[in-house]
């Protein structure tokens, strides 16, 4: 297939792979900042490719992990009401919350539907007159842009029975919170490609010169990972910082402009609870004061919620690429993808579940 | 959103929690059906210890009985696919196809189907009449009758249209044994062509999902495919498995751990379409794990395995047949894969289910 097939060529994955080892001294950790990138190291067996000098560890780059378990409450409570159709993509339907997850609430008569964009659901709202049509707008920048335009268009279009519950996050407060942790052990960061095709890369560059290291901004294929590996390792041995873009073929500096106007007029920023992490100051978006009207949050009152995490699961360490997945006691025991203790082995791009899945540490 | 957690400093804090584990679900869950792990727990939890006897333990296709002397396989599939009509077949067609597999699949030449037919109030005649039409033409096509049946309607909104059940018969021909207990070390893992179509094409309509070239689902019988190969391989044909919802990797996974045997597969020789492995990069999903209706998976001891590629690929049906892989001693229960860079991973039974409902 091309586009795909370049870019698993087995003959460059060699070569690169080589290239890597030879330019590997000492030891290095570096972390993937995107779930879809955990998930192709391990997929291809990427990871135990490369060199044991080369530590790679896993990002807060997976919207279904990060969000709160407060958020998801909430989502769960709005889904069990009678009047709402409540749309999700659909990572997010076995997420647990306190008690229950989406699945549930669908298997004892809430009406809960899987879409692959929320302008399917904004078709459905358009459809569905008497009825109150949810989206869960969860992810980083790059889901953001659609999930803008559907509510502009709702306003637009006067879809009044549409509305985000939007718990939207954004990566560069993350890095800098993961940056400033005493315990961070990361020395150089592949930024997630996607997320720099919307928002381009400038913002990355003072978080490089202040923390003094390499970001490469990267693809997903396994291709586009171990370049930017060798990208990232040929800057940590020659002492530079800066941000490099292995993505070339779809990443600029400035990024989709467009789509950052929209974001602009839809969202404003706001701090933001990561699961497992903490509140991190203006790392989230919501909807502006103008879009109240499509703010599930404002429009469901769904009383207090309280959610309580007990301290059993190491996701914060794993999110912040402290712990690897397998160093957890939990983890493929107590915590598996059929009985998750932890979001990140729930979705497919969830670092323990992608450990899980393909074995690794077990 | 407020903060309920002020104390914690970005970035700062380790070992936040995470929720109390979900235990067993107090419902009934579409992943239940979805062929992964939850479908495999309610059946080795519930169904087989309720239900226990030598012929169910097997826990193959269809159970292979002992009447008379003679090896009887008996095999029942209900369907429940959505949309009713679909490119490349509807679920008439299907339901026979699918018991006629598992027929199949156990050696067995099918001699007689049933059909149970549950409709739900309103459903449209024409509907029902195309349903019927194709059943009896599918049924005709492969050659068995069906020789009995049973209707019953629901109330409307009670069902999807309409749910169909086929059972059948069939006799399994001196000196066959197809077992997954049987696959064994040495053993090389043979698929009758491109994987994953079936799904595909469902999901393609069932979403209002466009690709270029129109996907077309690969339901077929392959009683015809499977005789063509015992006919040179016969004994030397351990396992055949028709790798439906779940698709290759979580068959292959129920034969390893049945078998107590590893499997190993080269992701660059499996079979996939272009089309298919293009629709699978754009929706993030595995194709190993995608529903195939007319493809079988075959163990073949290793002396055998030529010939029996060969016939295989003589035959319509398995013209793209491939050799995907190996039956090894390592790692019992477990199915791995070097991928097509060259790295390894175990390739696991889902939890749950990629497509929603797809048979």
């Amino acid at each position: 297939m091309r586009f795909v097939d370049e870019y698993r060529d087995e003959a460059a994955v060699a070569k690169l792979v080589a290239a890597v080892r030879s330019r590997v001294t000492r030891p290095w950790t570096l972390m993937e900042i995107c779930g879809g990138q955990t998930h192709t190291l391990i997929r291809f067996g990427i990871d135990e490719m490369l060199p044991s000098k080369v530590t790679m560890v896993h990002g807060p780059g997976c919207p279904v992990c990060v969000t709160p378990l407060e958020m998801i409450d909430r989502a769960l409570a709005i889904a069990r009401r009678p009047e709402v159709i409540f749309t999700s993509f659909g990572d997010m339907l076995r997420v647990p919350g306190s008690t229950t997850d989406l699945l549930s609430v669908k298997a004892t008569g809430g009406d809960v539907r899987i879409v692959y964009s929320p302008l399917d659901a904004l078709e459905i709202a358009r459809r569905s007159a008497g009825k109150e049509v949810v989206f869960f707008a969860v992810g980083f920048e790059t889901t953001a842009p659609a999930n803008a335009m559907a509510v502009w268009q709702a306003k637009k279009a006067g879809i009044g029975n549409f509305s985000l519950l939007a718990s939207h996050v954004l990566v560069p407060p993350a890095m800098e919170a993961i940056l400033a942790s005493p315990a961070s052990r990361v020395q150089g960061f592949l930024a997630a490609g996607h997320v720099c095709t919307v928002m381009g890369y400038r913002e990355y560059e003072p978080i490089a010169e202040r923390y003094r290291i390499p970001v490469i901004v990267t693809g997903f294929e396994p291709l586009d990972l171990l370049e930017g590996v060798r990208m990232a390792l040929e800057a940590l041995e020659e002492g530079r910082a800066g941000v490099e873009n292995q993505y070339r073929r779809s990443v600029t500096r400035d990024g989709n402009l467009p789509a950052q106007e929209l974001l602009a007029r839809v969202f404003e920023p706001c701090d933001r609870a990561w699961r497992g992490i903490g509140v991190i100051p203006r790392s989230g978006l919501r909807l502006r004061p103008e879009f109240t009207p499509h703010d599930a949050e404002r429009k469901f009152d769904v009383g207090a919620i309280t959610a309580v995490e007990p301290e059993i699961c190491i996701a914060g360490e794993i999110l912040q690429g402290l712990k690897k997945p397998h160093a957890c006691e939990a983890f493929g025991t107590l915590c598996t993808p059929e009985r998750p203790l932890g979001a990140p082995m729930v979705s497919s791009e969830g670092a323990c579940a992608a450990y899980f899945n393909a074995g690794r540490g077990r | 959103m407020s903060d309920e957690r002020p104390k914690r400093a970005a970035g700062l804090s380790a070992g936040a929690g995470c929720p109390v584990p979900l235990s067993d679900y107090p419902h009934v869950l579409l992943a239940h059906g979805g062929g992964g792990k939850l479908t495999q727990r309610l059946i080795e939890q519930l169904l087989v210890p309720s239900f226990d006897n030598p012929a169910l333990r097997e826990l193959h296709d269809g159970a292979v009985l002992d009447i008379g002397g003679t090896k009887i396989a008996f095999s029942t599939d209900s369907f429940v696919v959505k949309p009713l009509f679909f490119p490349g077949g509807d679920i008439g067609s299907l339901a026979v196809h699918g018991t006629v597999n598992d027929l199949a699949m156990c050696g067995a030449r099918p001699l007689a189907l049933s059909a149970a037919l549950i409709l739900e109030e309103g459903l449209p005649m024409e509907d029902l009449r195309r349903i019927v039409a194709s059943m009896r033409s599918a049924a005709a096509v492969c050659g068995v009758p069906i020789v009995t049946g049973d209707t019953k309607v629901v109330d409307r909104g009670k069902g999807d249209g309409v749910f169909v059940n086929v059972t059948g018969v069939g006799e399994v021909p001196a000196g066959i044994t197809i077992s997954p207990a049987r696959a064994a070390p040495g053993d090389v893992v043979l698929v009758s062509g491109e994987i994953a179509v079936h799904g595909i094409a469902i999901m393609s309509v069932r979403e209002g999902l466009r690709f270029e070239t129109e996907l077309v689902s690969d339901t077929a019988p392959l009683h015809g495919l499977v005789e063509a190969l015992l006919s040179v391989a016969g004994d030397a044909v351990h396992v055949l498995r028709d790798p439906t919802r779940g698709g290759v990797a979580s068959a292959l996974n129920e034969i390893a751990v049945q078998a107590k045997v590893g499997i190993r597969l080269v992701e660059r020789e499996i079979p996939v379409d272009e089309a298919v492995r293009g629709a699978c990069e754009i929706l993030g999903l595995d194709a190993l794990y995608v529903a195939n209706e007319g493809k079988l998976l075959a163990l073949v001891a290793p002396e055998a395995a030529d010939q029996a590629l060969a016939a295989l690929r003589g035959h319509p049906l398995g013209a793209k047949a491939a050799r995907i892989g190996d039956v090894v001693a390592a790692r019992p229960g477990k199915v791995t894969m070097r991928s097509r860079v060259g790295g390894e991973r175990i390739v696991d039974l889902l939890t749950g289910e990629q497509l929603p409902r797809i048979c």
